[in-house]
């Protein structure tokens, strides 16, 4: 691989982050099972950055699961999320920055769409206003959570206590990352380094200190498949596709995983649990799993935040391994305590 | 003719140009290792326009199989998406009524349920207090143990479970919740819903099932016919 070439082509796939000023939606799967990560970013970026991220009560799931899973059609979907267009008018603002991939890729599918099929358009407005009398504008701007903190990543690390290295070799730690199918495989142009190269966790990984695995699977889905999950009866599939990506990245020993989308981290989490019990196969050292992160509580650690704090106690794979390789400073005995 | 119901479809008009048969989705598409499923197929059959051949698709088992990841979408060289025909083809088995004669089809009653009953009931596709432990036990022992203590957990780490103003996992308002109800039954879901409803019933009767009998063998039953 010609690194200097790859650069390259990278900085050809830039999308534009607004700096400041962001109508802020959540995720129902990162709220779930990754709560701390939602309250960690906008910890981030309204305290410790002083910036304006919005956010008001009344907007819901966007139907995304459901839409993904064929139980509401499409123009219900779109209708859901014209009304979180409304919200974010009514409040004044004109970039939008949601926590979840799947809602990322439906917002870029639905504006695609429109720009296509402009009277789709004029029949979503026509249905909302019948619902809701609400009317909306098409945000300005749409970017992923994780586009803001890939944004601020020298930031974060000027203002960081930790670095993504190894305390005892001095080595840069082998991160895995996993950008989530939906962040990039539909709309490309939508997402940092596009398809081919997607640059927006590798960026944090390597301003962090640590280093990025190239292998086979890197682009694999983590297995949600979303019916193929949420139905008992699917879920060989899930566990399958998750079984594949851990067998292919295994050999280059990675210390860490990172991920962009909320479902990612708890597939890559729950099935290393299951495949240990199944088949009595671990794939960290020592015999234990690979720790999975969300990009937040990645940011959170370089940035000196308590792992417990930041809900690390909420994953099932340990991740005191990859606390210990960094030398962060934290209380076992607080692990559980509520 | 269903070729023409598929194209109203937005989705279908986008996802189906000219397919050449590559079968490079099928390469990259992660269903197609796991079960017995081909979307080059899939995408030439609805191509071919051939009536019958795309009614045995809306009652078939392999509509359902897809995942749903779009990686057929980066990957087509002529920019079909076989994931969004395969949104247009579900989309029709299920306004026909012909998704009951799948067994992966009949998974829509109970899809149905747990997601369009979170949204409508608290305005997120997933809560927790919906997501049970002894229908995830992947979810392994700290899955229990947030489970057994959800409030506690959820405070611990800064949810504003069921709280009022905004935050993670608030009670969402009411107010908010009828909008949702209204945009459902505007759009067509709740039509959907019901239509669901009232077929699954039909086939529960005919099979001396009562309702939780039906839902319990749709959501765990898994036959050996899918897989290579």
């Amino acid at each position: 691989m010609i690194v200097e070439g790859k650069k390259k082509i990278w900085s050809e796939y830039q999308k534009d982050i607004p700096d400041d000023h962001y109508f802020y939606v959540r995720s129902c799967i990162r709220q779930n099972f990754f709560p701390a990560s939602e309250k960690v970013f906008l910890d981030i970026v309204r305290n410790r950055l002083g910036l304006d991220f919005f956010e008001t009560p009344h907007h819901t799931t966007c139907g995304g699961i459901a839409y993904h899973s064929d139980s509401i059609p499409q123009e219900t979907l779109m209708t859901i999320v014209a009304r979180q267009f409304a919200l974010m008018t009514e409040a004044g603002y004109e970039n939008y920055v949601c926590s979840c991939i799947t809602s990322f890729g439906i917002y870029n599918e639905i504006i695609d769409t429109w720009h296509h099929y402009p009277e789709l358009e004029a029949k979503i407005r026509g249905l909302l206003w019948e619902a809701s009398k609400r009317e909306f504008k098409i945000p300005k701007s749409v970017v992923h959570a994780s586009d803001v903190i890939y944004k601020l990543r020298n930031t974060i690390l000027e203002n960081g206590k930790y670095r993504l290295v190894n305390k005892t070799t001095g080595e840069p730690l082998r991160v895995v990352e996993h950008i989530g199918c939906h962040y990039s495989k539909m709309f490309p142009s939508k997402g940092v380094g596009g398809a081919e190269y997607p640059y927006v966790l590798t960026g944090m990984a390597e301003a962090w200190g640590g280093t990025v695995i190239d292998y086979p699977e890197r682009r694999h889905c983590c297995g949600f498949g979303f019916r193929q999950y949420l139905v008992q009866a699917n879920r060989g599939y899930s566990i399958s596709n998750t079984h594949k990506k851990f067998e292919s990245m295994a050999p280059f020993k990675p210390d860490m995983i990172i991920t962009n989308c909320p479902g990612c981290p708890y597939f890559l989490d729950r099935w290393q649990y299951v495949i240990e019990e199944l088949e009595g196969k671990t794939y960290g050292a020592d015999s234990k799993g690979i720790p999975v992160f969300t990009y937040e509580e990645v940011a959170g650690l370089v940035l000196g935040y308590d792992p417990w704090d930041l809900g690390l106690q909420m994953h099932q794979t340990a991740v005191e391994p990859l606390l210990d390789k960094i030398g962060i400073i934290y209380n076992k005995e607080d692990k559980y305590k509520i | 003719m269903l070729y023409d119901r598929l194209m109203e479809d937005y989705r279908f008009k986008e996802g189906l140009n000219a397919c050449i048969n590559c079968g490079t989705c099928t390469a990259i598409c992660p269903a197609a290792e796991f079960y017995k499923y081909d979307p080059r197929i899939i995408t030439d059959t609805v191509q071919s326009k051939d009536e019958a051949e795309i009614e045995k698709l809306l009652r078939s088992e392999t509509i359902w199989y897809c995942g749903q990841c779009m990686s057929c979408i980066t990957r087509c060289p002529r920019k079909n998406g076989p994931g969004l025909i395969i949104q247009a083809l579900r989309n029709l088995s299920q306004e026909l009524g012909y998704f009951i004669d799948s067994e992966k089809g009949r998974q829509q009653l109970v899809l149905n349920r747990a997601l369009c009953g979170n949204i409508l009931n608290y305005g997120y596709c997933v809560y927790p207090r919906t997501f049970h432990h002894s229908d995830h036990p992947e979810s392994g022992p700290v899955g229990k143990w947030i489970e057994d203590n959800l409030e506690a957990v959820h405070k611990r780490v800064g949810s504003n479970l069921d709280g009022e103003g905004p935050g993670i996992l608030r009670k969402i308002p009411q107010s908010d919740l009828d909008e949702l109800k209204r945009i459902f039954d505007v759009t067509g879901a709740t039509e959907r819903m019901e239509k669901i409803e009232t077929i699954s019933r039909e086939r529960a009767k005919d099979l001396g099932l009562s309702d939780e009998e039906y839902c319990r063998q749709v959501f765990t039953i898994n036959s050996e016919e899918h897989y290579i």
